[in-house]
Order: C-alpha cells, then structure tokens, then sequence
C-alpha cells in the first residue's frame, strides 16, 4: 500500500513526480545531518532540508510560508547555526565523539516513532486525495488571506508572539554577553 | 496528489529529527535535529491547510517559524555559555543536577 501511496495515483501527476523527487532528496539530506561526523556538513545538509521543505510548501499552494521559510530559516537560523559552530570552536573536519555511547537505542526508537505515526496517517487518510490546489497567478489570494486572519482573529496571540521574540532576543543578549 | 504523501514525508523528518535529539552528545547538533522536528511539524500544518481548502493552518505555521527562531537564538546562547564556563557543549557531561 505504501508504494501505492507514493507512487503517481493518477490526480496531479507532475505534482507527485515533484514531491517524490524532492522528499527522496529530503530524507537523504535529514539522514546526512544525523549522521555526519562533520558538524559544518550537517550544518550545510540541513539548507539542503529547509530548502526541501520550502520546495514542498510551494507544492502545497503555501508561498507566503515558502518565502518565509526561505528568509527565516535559510537566511537568519541558518547563519546562526554557522556562528554558534564557529563560536564554541568545532574541529574542521571531522570530529569523533559527536554521538552519544548509547546513540544505537535511537534507532528503534525512531523506527517504533514512525510506525506508529504511519500506521495513524494511513489508517486515517488512507487513499483521501487532495484536490489540486488552485494556481491563479496574480490572482492567487491566499497571502491577502493570511493578512486578513493574521490581523483579525489571530491579533491576540500574534501581539503575544511578538513579545515573545522580544523576550528572546533580550534574553539572547542577556546570556550571551560576556561581563 | 494523496493526502497521506506530506503526512507521511512529515513523519519520516520527525522520526529522524528524533533521533538526531538522542543519539547526539554536540548541543549545536541537537538544536539542528530540533529544527528538523519543528520542520517536520510546519510540513503537516501546511498539508492540512491544503487539505481543508482553508489558511488557518499556514498561519500557524507562520507563528511556529517565529517561534522556532526565537527558540534557536535563545538555545544558542545557553549553548554559548555552557561553553564559555565548562569549555565543552557536550550533553553527557553536563549533570551536576543530577541527584
């Protein structure tokens, strides 16, 4: 059933080539961060994930959210990654002792982890399709539509989100500034 | 496209993400699985914004991103202070709470 799933099912297939070829390149690059021994390199495999991830956003009619994941993620968390590496001093290249001694349980933990969740998901959703998402062009509204709910109903928790960064960014400055 | 396919991708970052959090000793390392989780989690809200023709969920993913770089810049810093005072930002030393 699963290379069913992930196989072109008839409904947009240009879409499911596209998906399939971008979370095949995903996964690789998510398993490289895990098991690098070179802490720039999973550094740089994990742009190659945020990447993917803006990729598949696009895919999903979410380009707001695509540009967004682009500018925050790849622009600004990703370049203090490379800062945080440089300032607690890792080796350039490779480093023994990146993992735990017992990192092997992670394993099943992880394959247990997704069995379930793949069983929920394909139990749940099983054959649901989605209808194809609807591409306008200039037309395309969803940005004025996440204006819209941003700025009405979600205004409360969106000021508390922006006290929240405020705090983390005094806080940021607080723990790491050197007296 | 089936509903299953980004639900399933999310899964597959979540699973690994997870066991980047335990198998990893170097916190930088850690905080970079972490984001791999996070992603994982923006993935499925986007999917079921997709899903319920409905832009709720993007903007929930919106304000998880923003969380999510909150989160780093804070965890970053601790990262930089365990290292200045101990010299070293591996997990598996750091347990004077220890009982």
């Amino acid at each position: 059933m699963n290379a069913v799933l992930l196989a072109a099912d008839g409904v947009n297939v240009a879409q499911n080539i596209g998906f399939g070829i971008i979370a095949a390149g995903m996964i690789f690059a998510a398993l490289c961060v895990v098991s690098t021994k070179n802490v720039v390199h999973a550094a740089l495999w994990l742009v190659v994930v945020l990447g993917g991830v803006a990729a598949q956003y696009v895919l999903a009619a979410a380009e707001f959210v695509a540009v967004s994941q682009v500018m925050v993620y790849i622009g600004a968390v990703m370049v203090l990654f490379l800062f945080g590496i440089m300032l607690t001093r890792a080796k350039i290249g490779e480093e023994s002792g990146l993992n735990n001694k017992g990192w092997a349980i992670g394993i099943p933990v992880a394959v247990v982890l997704f069995g379930l969740l793949a069983w929920a998901v394909l139990d749940t959703y099983g054959d649901d399709t989605i209808a194809e998402p609807q591409l306008t062009g200039a037309n395309n509204e969803s940005t004025v539509d996440i204006a819209d709910r941003v700025l009405s109903p979600y205004l409360a928790p969106f000021f508390g989100m922006t006290f929240v960064l405020l705090a983390a960014a005094i806080g940021a400055i607080v723990l790491a500034r050197k007296d | 496209m089936l509903a299953a396919n980004f639900l399933l991708l999310a899964a597959v970052l979540f699973c690994i993400g997870v066991f980047g959090v335990i198998a990893r000793r170097n916190a930088v390392m850690v905080l970079m699985s972490i984001e791999l989780v996070l992603n994982s989690v923006n993935l499925n809200l986007v999917a079921f914004a997709l899903m319920n023709d409905d832009v709720d969920g993007q903007v929930f993913a919106l304000f998880v991103i923003a969380i999510a770089a909150a989160e780093v810049g804070v965890g970053l810093a601790m990262v930089l202070l365990i290292y200045r005072n101990r010299r070293s930002i591996s997990l598996d030393e750091l347990s004077e709470l220890k009982g």
